[in-house]
């Protein structure tokens, strides 16, 4: 779980052009979204990409994304419970 | 600043019809033009539909009698097309006996073949006329060659889905300001697989006929056309004895600043806008008879639009719908289309029905015309609002 | 009718024009046939957070436009017209490839959205908070000067203040691979001073961002005023000094009321000889600029023709590097600028002392 979420900072920070963060800046916890990261709904969708590219898991809604994407936390246990890949 | 902007000639070509004619013929019999893809390949094909226009680009090189070296995209088949219908609506015989200038718009461009021969052109000569029909402006200056407008100003505008919209306006600026005495404008946009797996990344395509202003609505179905405009200044309207179809009595430009692609949650772009429209056409809300909405059919769109409408109209929002259900979004071209839409609504006294609406929105009860209604029609409001926070308000009226 | 000022200029080009108290003090003369442009450091006008899915284009488009504001004392403006010939490339050929690559599968949209020829316009609205009146122009090697026009009517009729006007394009790896396999790119390098000189078909290619702060009210800071504009799609050459002297005659001007004529000349020995009709024609007594050779050629390079007049006018002074012939002048009052690309859309525009 822990190699999977470090592995999720890093693709978020490399998908998402962060240049200014590193992996270590992003606790396991932060809110990706609004407050947190500050991450935005163009950010969600390029999350969904990653989803269905990297663990073969495919939203076809959105909204679907909110709860999943709320943290780093949240998005390792919704990838290890429904990863294909 | 308050000469009149008369529409003396318009031209069409989109999926529910090859004119002016066909467009109306369909809009009052209720006649979608939304189908599954055909002329593009695609892997999206069954998760889409589209409202594609049935000539080839190969009927098109005939229909206009072009040589087959041509380089023409299909952005400027359908732009030649609709302008020319245009020209001949109007009755213009000698189109340069007036200072006559045209402003296009277009967002796709030449990027049908651009995409097709990306690659290609790298190793074969044969495709490479098309690098030079890429940029926006190609399509404007082969519409300008075809209709015979030289030595004038001819421009292009891409802000997105309220491209065309804003050629109307410009247009009317150039005949109120004395530039120019006639301005040919509109817009032009093809389907491409761009567009189509652009739109795709958004999640916002529905993957069946789309429903405007319906509480379930699942996306837009891009759609293909162009449409063109005659505007005459009072002038040429009098030294021709021309029939004027409508005017074009009021216009309004803003920005949403809000997001790149999403429209803000009350609609600030739009409600300005809107505003803006009226106050240009010296008109208060109640003197507004129907609104051609935007309305794609997005979650977002729908309900941004629809709050803008309420804070501009209030209690008494008049009979509105959106054509985008028979015709697909057609982007850049959308703004002149539905200006066609919005003038035949005046000259024949109709509201269209807004097509495919089953559940009422939750977040406000205001609903759509959803039958066609016979009335008599005065003004038209028509919304157009695109990516980059573009919002834009044209309001036609019978007189002037 | 009002008057339509110069209030500030924003410029990054192939030259370090990013520093407005500078004046081509230092010209970077080049040996290539495509040129960037000279950086500023974005990341001292963009926040990280807005900057991370920009492109150079819009990078080049939101920094200049927020030089032209600092120099016109402005915390926001009326309205922002922008104009861009080929737009956002270098997104449209990423979002174009990976349709290809990937047979249309795992696209993300930052590319696609990214796109669109409004972008720089948006997201200077955006930065800006600015929700006013926003259009973009995309003709060509007309697209700075639509802008430049609809700005100037809107001032005019004081329908607005204040309006950010520029052109901005962007080069993209593609986009120069394939206009060199047309030849629209000069086939070998050509140092910057010997451009007039080269002997072959084709421009060096380049990119940048030129805005301005247009006003109908002069202020301290005004650099000129705009007193005309004038598009053309097309003309031939036996038609030039004509459309010329009709458009000076238009605005009560003679040749000889011209103290500089500004040209495009690109090095193209196809097109060139639109400017050469005037060069040799009625304006042999006049002196004579280009530009081209320092800021390379793209649709909206005229608008750095346009940032050079209005500096020529304010700084009264004549940078050596950019004179065509050498015709002594007193003062710069008033400055025509001609242009055309690959011998369509035409440009005349006239600039006076204010």
């Amino acid at each position: 779980m822990d190699a999977l979420k470090q592995e999720l900072k890093e693709n978020i920070i490399e998908q998402l052009n962060l240049e200014d963060m590193s992996p270590e800046d992003i606790a396991n916890d932060d809110m990706l979204f609004g407050d947190g990261l500050g991450l935005d709904s163009i950010d969600a969708l390029e999350l969904i990409v990653m989803l269905d590219k990297s663990y073969g898991i495919k939203l076809t809604d959105p909204k679907e994304g909110r709860a999943i994407f709320e943290s780093i936390d949240t998005m390792a246990a919704y990838i290890t419970e429904h990863r294909t890949k | 600043m308050s000469k009149g902007v008369a529409i003396t000639g318009m031209g069409i070509i989109s999926a529910i019809g090859n004119n002016v004619a066909e467009n109306y013929h369909a809009l009052i019999n209720g006649n979608k033009g939304i189908s599954r893809v055909k002329k593009i390949k695609t892997n999206h094909v069954n998760d889409i539909m589209v409202g594609e226009i049935a000539f080839t680009n190969s009927e098109f090189e005939q229909q206009l009698h072009l040589s087959s070296d041509n380089n023409y995209s299909r952005t400027a088949f359908l732009g030649v097309v609709a302008a020319k219908e245009a020209i001949k609506n109007a009755g213009i015989t000698d189109i340069n006996a007036y200072k006559t200038g045209l402003v296009s718009a277009t967002s796709v461009g030449g990027m049908d073949m651009t995409e097709r021969y990306f690659y290609d052109y790298l190793e074969n000569k044969a495709t490479q006329k098309y690098i030079e029909g890429h940029h926006a402006g190609d399509s404007t200056q082969k519409i300008a060659e075809q209709l015979g407008i030289e030595k004038s100003l001819v421009t292009t505008i891409s802000t997105a889905c309220s491209s065309a919209a804003n050629s109307i306006m410009l247009g009317a600026r150039l005949i109120k300001s004395g530039l120019l005495d006639r301005v040919i404008v509109g817009g032009a946009d093809c389907l491409s697989k761009f567009t189509i797996n652009g739109f795709k990344t958004l999640m916002i395509l529905s993957d069946t006929y789309n429903t405007p202003f319906d509480e379930n609505r699942k996306g837009l179905n891009l759609g293909e056309a162009a449409a063109f405009l005659v505007l005459e200044s009072d002038a040429v309207v009098q030294a021709e004895n021309k029939t004027v179809l409508a005017y074009v009595k009021g216009y309004g430009n803003a920005n949403d600043a809000y997001h790149q692609t999403a429209s803000s949650d009350n609609g600030d772009g739009a409600f300005l806008a809107m505003e803006k429209a009226l106050k240009v056409a010296d008109f208060t809300p109640a003197d507004i008879d129907y609104i051609n909405a935007h309305g794609t059919a997005t979650g977002n769109n729908d309900l941004s639009e629809g709050r803008a409408i309420i804070r501009v109209f209030g209690e008494h929002v008049p009979d509105f719908s959106s054509t985008k259900a028979y015709t697909g979004h057609t982007l850049a071209a959308a703004g002149a289309i539905e200006a066609v839409y919005s003038v035949l609504a005046l000259q024949n006294n109709v509201v269209y029905p807004n097509l495919n609406f089953e559940t009422q929105m939750k977040e406000f009860d205001m609903t759509p015309q959803l039958e066609l209604k016979e009335k008599p029609l005065k003004t038209v409001m028509s919304n157009s609002f695109g990516f980059g926070g573009n919002c834009s308000t044209v309001i036609f009226s019978k007189e002037q | 009718m009002k008057q339509v000022y110069i209030n500030s200029i924003g410029s990054i080009s192939g030259q370090k024009t990013f520093d407005n108290n500078e004046f081509l003090n230092d010209i970077v003369d080049y040996e290539d046939n495509v040129i960037s442009v000279i950086d500023p450091i974005y990341k001292d006008y963009i926040p990280p957070a807005a900057a991370r899915r920009m492109a150079k284009g819009i990078k080049m488009g939101v920094v200049a436009s927020k030089i032209a504001l600092q120099d016109a004392g402005l915390e926001n403006v009326d309205a922002i017209i922008t104009g861009t010939g080929m737009g956002c490339v270098r997104d449209s050929e990423k979002f174009v490839s990976a349709i290809i690559d990937n047979d249309e599968q795992y696209l993300t949209p930052t590319s696609f959205i990214q796109s669109t020829h409004n972008t720089v316009g948006g997201q200077i609205a955006l930065e800006l908070q600015c929700k006013g009146y926003n259009f973009t122009y995309v003709h060509g090697s007309n697209s700075f000067e639509s802008a430049l026009l609809d700005a100037k009517l809107q001032l005019e009729n004081n329908e607005e203040h204040n309006i950010l006007v520029g052109g901005v394009d962007e080069l993209g790896d593609h986009t120069v691979t394939i206009h060199k396999l047309i030849n629209h790119i000069k086939p070998h390098a050509v140092k910057s001073s010997e451009l007039l000189k080269s002997n072959s078909v084709g421009a060096v290619f380049a990119e940048g961002a030129n805005f301005f702060v247009l006003s109908n009210e002069k202020q301290a800071s005004s650099y000129a005023e705009v007193t005309a504009v004038k598009l053309f799609n097309t003309l031939t050459k036996a038609e030039i000094t004509k459309a010329a002297t009709d458009f000076l005659a238009e605005n009560n001007l003679e040749v000889s009321d011209i103290d500089i004529l500004i040209l495009g000349n690109n090095g193209d020995i196809e097109h060139d000889g639109y400017y050469h009709e005037l060069q040799s024609g009625p304006f042999k007594n006049t002196q004579q600029v280009y530009y081209k050779h320092l800021c390379g050629e793209f649709n909206t390079a005229s608008s750095f023709g346009f940032w050079l007049a209005s500096k020529i006018i304010k700084t009264q002074s004549l940078p050596e590097s950019v004179k065509l012939n050498n015709i002594k002048q007193a003062s710069f009052k008033t400055i025509l600028l001609y242009n055309q690309y690959r011998g369509e859309n035409h440009s005349f525009t006239l600039l006076k002392q204010c």
